[in-house]
């Protein structure tokens, strides 16, 4: 009881953020008359505070009995990078040492790595000639 | 030529695939959400401020004190997010301070919708300041903007000073840290308050880290301090902070008029 309480919150936060992908994508789909969706590519950084294997397992389940059921999802992670507001130099680095690698300062800029981005989407059309010919 | 195998065969009737670039946060919806409810502060010179920490870091309590604390100066009113019960919602209205409880089920957090639900249950033009105490969990919250105008993250000394370096993503959504229960430091003497501090800072975070026990009424007095200057900065419509996530993202904050 304990542990499925514990679990729970975790995945939820994850399946939200899949549900707004999901009627973001099937907005698109019914805006460009798509008979289903093949492919979902979405960009998602180290700060981005989802865990990508979360969304993953996610996605079916904010897909069900929708036009975009069965379709892929595609993650491309970002890289975590800083300016130093103080030499200038850019880093790459973790989650939790956003200070310059140069310099050591921690005053730094965060210039990609948090992303949760919508990058693009593969839509199936009917094609209208076919169905026109076959009317 | 058939896309199944290759075979030669045109397969009728195939459909045609259109790929579509976008650019747009996974989160739009809610971050338009959150700007309507930023712009509802604002029209009533209203300052929010969301409360986030861990479950049982001291939100309610430290709520119950500054109330206290401010209640003479300002009209307060608190919206209580809580996975179940209406418990925190009963302590602050004891107090004689309005409060609306929305209670999550099984949601981990809150986000701009609840909190546009329950604005429509708060009398903004009487109020002041209103503090929204999140669902206590360091990881959910951070991702949703609820159309506050500053963020509270609090630590417990009970917890460890390590804290700021295992949840990176809140801690550096904090514009103000409170290590919480520091009445509990001489028990808890493996916390250190300069640890915690670090951690933040390696977070490229220069918020104010500042230590406190909510049964102590005079260890409030620089959190106090602090709320009086970003009320009146923010109702001065002087808000010029950058590193927002609409400042990322290329919208306007709304200023007050």
């Amino acid at each position: 009881m304990r542990r499925s309480r514990l679990k729970a919150p975790t995945i939820m936060h994850e399946l939200s953020i899949c549900q707004a992908l999901v009627s973001q994508v099937l907005t698109l789909a019914q805006e460009r008359a798509a008979s289903s969706v093949r492919q979902v590519r979405i960009g998602v950084g180290p700060l981005s505070g989802v865990e990508w294997q979360l969304l993953q397992s996610a996605y079916p389940l904010a897909c069900a009995g929708t036009r975009a059921e069965g379709s892929r999802l595609e993650i491309e992670h970002t890289e975590l990078r800083v300016r130093c507001r103080s030499c200038g130099i850019d880093s790459v680095v973790a989650p939790n040492h956003l200070t310059c690698t140069a310099c050591g300062d921690w005053r730094t800029a965060l210039i990609s790595g948090d992303e949760l981005l919508l990058l693009s989407v593969e839509l199936e059309i009917a094609d209208q000639k076919e169905e026109l010919a076959r009317v | 030529m058939c896309e199944a195998c290759g075979c030669g065969a045109t397969s009728l009737g195939v459909n045609d695939t259109e790929t579509v670039e976008i650019l747009g946060r996974l989160l739009d919806a809610n971050d338009r959400t959150a700007a309507h409810n930023r712009a509802h502060f604002n029209s009533h010179h209203v300052v929010a401020f969301n409360l986030m920490s861990a479950p049982g870091a001291g939100k309610t309590a430290l709520l119950e004190t500054t109330i206290d604390a401010l209640r003479s100066e300002y009209r307060i009113a608190v919206i209580e997010g809580d996975l179940a019960t209406e418990n925190d919602a009963r302590r602050i209205r004891a107090r004689g301070i309005p409060a609306v409880q929305i209670t999550t089920g099984s949601a981990c957090h809150l986000d701009a919708s609840m909190v546009h639900a329950a604005l429509h249950d708060l009398a903004l033009a009487e109020l002041d300041i209103v503090f929204i105490e999140n669902v206590g969990n360091l990881v959910c919250p951070a991702s949703f903007d609820l159309g506050q105008h500053r963020n509270v993250v609090l630590l417990s000394v009970t917890e460890g000073d390590d804290k700021p370096a295992k949840y990176p993503v809140m801690f550096r959504t904090a514009d103000i840290v409170l290590l919480t229960k520091m009445d509990l430091a001489p028990v808890m003497d493996d916390f250190d308050t300069q640890r915690a501090e670090d951690a933040v800072r390696n977070l490229a975070n220069a918020a104010p880290v500042v230590a406190l026990s909510a049964r102590q009424a005079m260890t409030l007095v620089t959190w106090t301090a602090w709320l009086r200057g970003e009320v009146t900065t923010i109702r001065a419509g002087h808000d010029r902070r950058s590193g927002t996530r609409e400042a990322n993202h290329g919208h306007h904050r709304p200023a007050m008029a």
